[in-house]
């Protein structure tokens, strides 16, 4: 009795885990809050894009010829700003800049989330089962990871739009091919947590009562290293949007009609003497959704990793 | 002796890569469905002509015949057609029949504006990152510290083209300070070629440094931690010297590998300046050939591209030997 008492004296200052407390900190954290209310208000424009634009009646592919002078200008200020067209509208056509941008946002995010769950996809079973099963296997990938990491993916990107089938959608493709590029950092990051964890004693132990390796990868390993392919998976999604606004941004990405920031960009430098707004709109909303998810990516390595909290 | 071996070794490692590289590269793009044949066959495009240009441009061979003849081209050079020959010296990293010219010497005439680009860039952001990064970690959690993270938080997520228009705008078209577009050649004129990269420098230096003074950062607060500057201290030494000569030479060591990985992402920058600088580099090359399906020029520019990532992920890594005490002796 005695024995138990004095035990709990001594104990050690409970370190709490858990995704309640993991939301919990994060929740404290104003940088963490503010980075995903803005996340979800894209998240959330990009679903609800037409019932958004249908409130002015307004929609991105309408040309509006008698809002613009004789040399393509948006006539009025900013660009056209008025209670219907709330970003104003796009020079040469008369586009609703505010339609734009918001399917623009369903562009971005699509592509950019789908690439990322493509890319944990391959990255967690490569990292996964190179760094459980070892040898030649293993060498072979880790060798992969090496060169694809220094690798200049973008000039291959930019290559592999000349080969995408032209009757074909092409943000599935894009999203597919950035995708296929972006998978080395997590599998990289799930194969060292693969090899400590399966060291670890309930590891052996399963293996020693004769449990199958399909089963400790699924059962074992794969649940442990979860929380981590979240915090990696909110890390390089702003790559993933940054990958497809570039490409579009040149010319090769998203083709026409479909809106996209990057291509918006890119056509705004023409203007931006002119109609400065063209460009500031779509460029706003680009850098905003990728400081978002940079800054939430930081609280949340913030608050999963003990060093920085021990600080 | 053993460096020699070591030597050996890794340039081998390396030909092994560049090949695989050249394999799978020459394997997607020979799944392409468009003909590159029909492309360049000219009109009226007959069965006959077809087959002759098809015939010419060694597109007719099974496609390990074509590897091997791309591959042999590239260490020594490699003929096309037989009457009327176009000749491509080595390394031969494949013919334009679109633009009657050989890859390589097209390459010649675009690289110097992207490696301009590039290195100019590569030595700013180095510069900016590692000063930024040493002065946020010696002034830790003041206004200072606080100023420099926010700033570089907003670089990271900054595309380079937006930071590119932004500086166009601010010192081109409002203060009129410099030129916002084109190239002129160094040789041409030093002086030109300075104030017209000026601001591609600064724009792709403005993202990049954001990375490197957040890397600096960190890596100076853990390495200033450590015993051996405790040590180092209480020896005696002035804190100049036990930041510069012990802090900092540690703190770089990560800096140095990250760079070599990032080369690539370097490439690509200078890639998207050329756009919204209007530079004739070989990004822009790359941009025409996607548009044209110019496929020789398509695969031959990614080769090269990836073939100098690669190569100079070596040297880097050759230099980080010579960096890291740890490193030469085992």
């Amino acid at each position: 009795m005695t024995a138990t008492t004095a035990r709990e004296d001594v104990a050690v200052p409970a370190r709490k885990t858990g995704f309640r407390t993991l939301v919990g900190n994060l929740a404290r954290d104003p940088w963490a809050v503010a980075a995903a209310t803005t996340i979800v208000v894209f998240v959330l424009a990009a679903i609800l894009a037409d019932a958004i634009t249908a409130i002015t009646g307004v929609d991105p592919y309408t040309y509006n010829q008698h809002l613009l002078d004789g040399r393509g200008q948006p006539i009025g200020w900013g660009g056209g700003i008025s209670a219907t067209h709330w970003f104003g509208v796009e020079p040469l056509t008369g586009r609703d800049l505010f339609a734009i941008v918001v399917y623009g946002a369903r562009t971005s995010l699509f592509i950019g989330i789908s690439a990322t769950l493509l890319a944990v996809l391959i990255g967690t079973v490569v990292g996964i089962t190179s760094g459980y099963f070892g040898g030649w296997y293993d060498r072979i990938t880790s060798r992969a990871v090496d060169v694809m990491f220094g690798f200049p993916t973008l000039v291959f990107l930019i290559a592999l739009m000349a080969i995408i089938p032209a009757d074909l959608p092409r943000p599935p493709f894009i999203a597919l091919v950035i995708g296929v590029f972006g998978w080395p950092g997590i599998s990289r990051i799930v194969r060292g947590q693969t090899l400590a964890l399966r060291e670890r004693n309930f590891v052996v132990a399963s293996k020693a009562m004769g449990a199958r390796s399909w089963r400790i990868v699924l059962g074992q390993v794969l649940p442990n290293v979860g929380a981590t392919i979240v915090v990696v998976a909110s890390v390089i999604i702003p790559g993933m949007i940054a990958a497809e606004a570039a490409l579009s941004f040149l010319g090769v990405g998203v083709t026409p009609p479909t809106p996209s920031w990057g291509r918006t960009i890119g056509e705004a430098i023409l203007w931006v003497r002119t109609s400065p707004m063209y460009l500031i709109f779509p460029g706003a909303a680009l850098f905003l959704i990728t400081l978002a998810f940079n800054v939430f990516g930081d609280s949340l390595r913030d608050a999963l990793d003990p060093r920085t909290a021990r600080r | 002796m053993r460096l020699l071996r070591y030597l050996s070794f890794r340039l081998l490692g390396i030909l092994v890569v560049l090949l695989v590289i050249a394999v799978i590269t020459f394997a997607i793009f020979y799944l392409l469905p468009s003909d590159p044949a029909r492309l360049a066959c000219g009109r009226p495009c007959t069965e006959a002509n077809l087959e002759r240009v098809r015939q010419y441009m060694g597109v007719d061979q099974p496609w390990f015949v074509q590897l091997g003849a791309f591959l042999a081209g590239i260490v020594a050079g490699r003929e096309f057609g037989t009457t009327v020959s176009v000749h491509c010296d080595a390394p031969c990293f494949g013919y334009s029949f679109l633009r009657n010219q050989s890859v390589t010497e097209l390459i010649g005439e675009r690289f110097p504006a992207t490696a301009s680009i590039a290195i100019g860039a590569a030595i700013l952001f180095l510069l900016l990152g590692v000063i930024g990064g040493l002065i946020a970690a010696l002034r830790r959690n003041t206004i200072v510290d606080r100023g420099i993270m926010t700033f570089s938080i907003a670089g990271v997520s900054t595309p380079v083209y937006l930071a590119g228009i932004l500086a166009i705008l601010l010192f081109g078209f409002t203060l009129r300070w410099l030129p916002t577009s084109g190239y002129v050649a160094l040789d041409d004129d030093p002086l030109q070629w300075l104030s017209h990269l000026i601001l591609p420098w600064v724009s792709v230096a403005f993202v990049s440094a954001a990375v490197y003074a957040r890397l600096t950062r960190s890596e100076m607060l853990e390495v200033m931690g450590l015993d051996y500057i405790r040590t180092a201290r209480a020896k005696g030494l002035a804190e100049r010297r036990v930041i510069g000569k012990h802090g900092l030479r540690t703190a770089l060591l990560p800096v140095v590998t990250v760079f070599g990985l990032d080369l690539g992402v370097l490439l690509g920058g200078a890639v998207i300046t050329e756009k919204v600088f209007a530079i004739p580099g070989m990004g822009a090359l790359l941009i025409e050939a996607v548009s044209a399906v110019d496929v020789q020029l398509i695969v031959g520019l990614t080769l090269f591209a990836a073939f100098l990532v690669v190569t100079l992920n070596l040297v880097i890594d050759l230099v980080y030997g010579f960096l890291d005490p740890r490193v030469r002796v085992s």
